[in-house]
């Protein structure tokens, strides 16, 4: 086993060697411009594209022409949640998305709301989980378009998209889904979920980084969008810009990796999570899971330790890349706002750890893991203030505490 | 963020960590900070003949809060009551070499060594109090 070990498979996967192996002639020898229409260069290129095209389509039974290309899920989220505001004004000025969106979602609807327009931020239960009837009761005749994740990235809860886009058909109103966390780890069939637009991204399912791509329905109904790049009209006009070919190549190779062997990962990773879980809390008191218990992303586990501060764990266990929600790890010192909206405590919060396995993480990585883990929060709780005044029976919620 | 090499020596071999009975004669204790702004600190001094002859801390908070802590803890040992008042988190912000963000974890330290100064002062006052009652506030 080497070390350090890569456990934040949320944040960013690596590259799979087959997929760069794909990707490598596109830098030297077929170099052409997609676009290029009238010679061999082009037309190499333009026919790799389309071959990646077809192949990403087909995981989520989309046509190959409802694909934008860009450059990632932020790009693609700020087209979809901005383009169709601009192009669908006339119709309305209301959007409905949820409290625990990733950023990329978040900070574009706070812009749009700067603008003008109404967002409806709605809540999540204690799994985190968006409830298909608050959408529902959200909705007016000025409601042009929910965004709802598929997946969160910190908590791995999967929400119930197939209802909301039901409801969303049923009213008329356009469905965007970020789906950034799900694509090629759990199925995906944008005519099941009933989406409109989706997006999501290469680097999250071991391709590169720097290729994403927006799904965009053509057919029942017709989405428009209005884009944000303008240039050569490329991808029908929504994103202009010289494709990145080799990138198109390896987001291509990527998802057919994924189409193959995705049952049987998602078996595999489910059975090293749980273990991972079982394995510390069998050592541990007071481990709390946050997010859903079966509702989840195969791969992700993230747990809250009573007493010790997320940041001081990670400290810890230096030679393991992981993640916290505490608030000193990030920069605006709040906790993760994605567990406060769980109902999540501050203090729990702070002591929260996300775990991300992957396609490279072995079983062996596991054990160490949760050896290490097992030490490390002994260690912390040894020192911690808190756990000892739990010990000596002081309800910590009923303390005077001198807040700085 | 990389942690300073003090900062890691104090993580993984804190000094003087644990802790003194409350009422012990001579101990002085504070407690601060709060468990929903991610650390708390309890720091504590016992002291004889008004020198600080032991410390210890306990601390719920990130590398750097646990290292400001028990740094104080060597620091206290050996001084006056009164040389300890004299401590200032820049101090702290020196010896670990904390960057910006982490400078409330020294301030935090600081805090700590004055409610513990503060907390062995009251004591003292409370037992000269008892020990010669209501005539001493005859005047007051």
């Amino acid at each position: 086993m080497k070390l350090p070990i890569y456990m934040d498979n949320h944040s960013t996967t690596p590259c799979d060697p087959r997929v760069v192996d794909v990707m490598l002639p596109y830098f030297t020898e077929q170099f052409g411009n997609a676009a290029s229409r009238n010679h061999a260069f082009g037309w190499a290129a333009e026919e790799a594209v389309d071959r990646a095209r077809k192949t990403i389509a087909a995981l989520i039974n989309a046509d190959a022409k409802e694909l934008v290309f860009t450059s990632g899920s932020t790009e693609s989220n700020n087209l979809a949640l901005k383009g169709v505001v601009e192009m669908y004004k006339e119709k309305g000025d209301h959007i409905i998305t949820c409290s625990t969106e990733h950023r990329a979602v978040i900070d574009p609807a706070k812009s749009l709301e700067k603008k003008g327009v109404r967002v409806t931020w709605l809540p999540v239960d204690k799994t985190g989980m968006v409830n298909p009837d608050d959408v529902r009761n959200a909705i007016t005749d000025k409601t042009i378009l929910i965004s709802i994740m598929l997946a969160n990235n910190e908590i791995g809860t999967i929400h119930p998209v197939n209802a909301i886009g039901k409801i969303a058909k049923e009213k008329g109103v356009l469905f965007h889904c970020d789906a950034t966390q799900g694509v090629g780890k759990i199925p995906v069939d944008v005519q099941a979920m009933g989406v409109d637009l989706m997006s999501f991204t290469g680097h999250k399912l071991y391709g590169p980084k720097g290729i994403g791509a927006l799904y965009v329905r053509r057919k029942a109904p017709r989405v428009r969008l209005v884009p944000m790049i303008d240039g050569g009209g490329h991808e029908r006009g929504m994103r202009s810009g010289t494709l990145p070919v080799p990138l198109v190549v390896g987001f291509g190779k990527a998802i057919e990796l994924c189409a193959q062997e995705m049952a049987t990962e998602a078996v595999r990773l489910k059975a090293l999570r749980d273990r991972l879980h079982d394995g510390i809390t069998g050592a541990l008191e007071e481990v709390y899971l946050n997010g859903h218990p079966t509702e989840r992303l195969p791969g992700n586990l993230n747990i809250s330790f009573a007493y010790v501060e997320g940041e001081a764990l990670l400290m810890g266990v230096k030679e393991i890349a992981l993640s916290s929600g505490s608030a000193c790890t990030s920069a605006t010192l709040e906790p993760s706002y994605v567990l406060r909206a769980l109902g999540v405590g501050s203090d729990l919060a702070h002591s929260s750890i996300r775990f991300g396995l992957g396609r490279f993480t072995t079983p062996d990585e596991v054990e160490y893991t949760i050896d290490r883990m097992i030490k490390a929060v002994n260690h912390l709780r040894a020192m911690s203030p808190l756990y000892e005044m739990a010990k000596e029976g002081v309800d910590l919620k009923t303390v005077q505490w001198a807040a700085h | 963020m990389a942690y300073s090499d003090k900062v890691i020596d104090h993580y993984n071999n804190p000094r003087n960590m644990g802790s003194f009975r409350k009422d012990e004669d001579g101990v002085g204790t504070g407690i601060v900070g709060a468990p929903e702004c991610g650390d708390v600190m309890k720091l504590q001094i016992k002291v004889e003949d008004d020198t600080i002859v032991d410390a210890k801390f306990k601390t719920f908070g990130c590398g750097s809060a646990i290292a400001s802590s028990s740094l104080a803890t060597e620091w206290l040992k050996g001084k006056t009551v009164g040389e300890a008042g004299a401590i200032k988190n820049t101090d702290i912000v020196q010896e670990l070499n904390l960057p910006p963000v982490k400078i409330h974890c020294s301030v935090l330290a600081e805090d700590a060594i004055k409610a513990a100064l503060n907390d062995y002062q009251k004591k003292g006052d409370a037992a000269s109090d008892a020990a010669q009652p209501a005539t001493s506030k005859a005047g007051a």
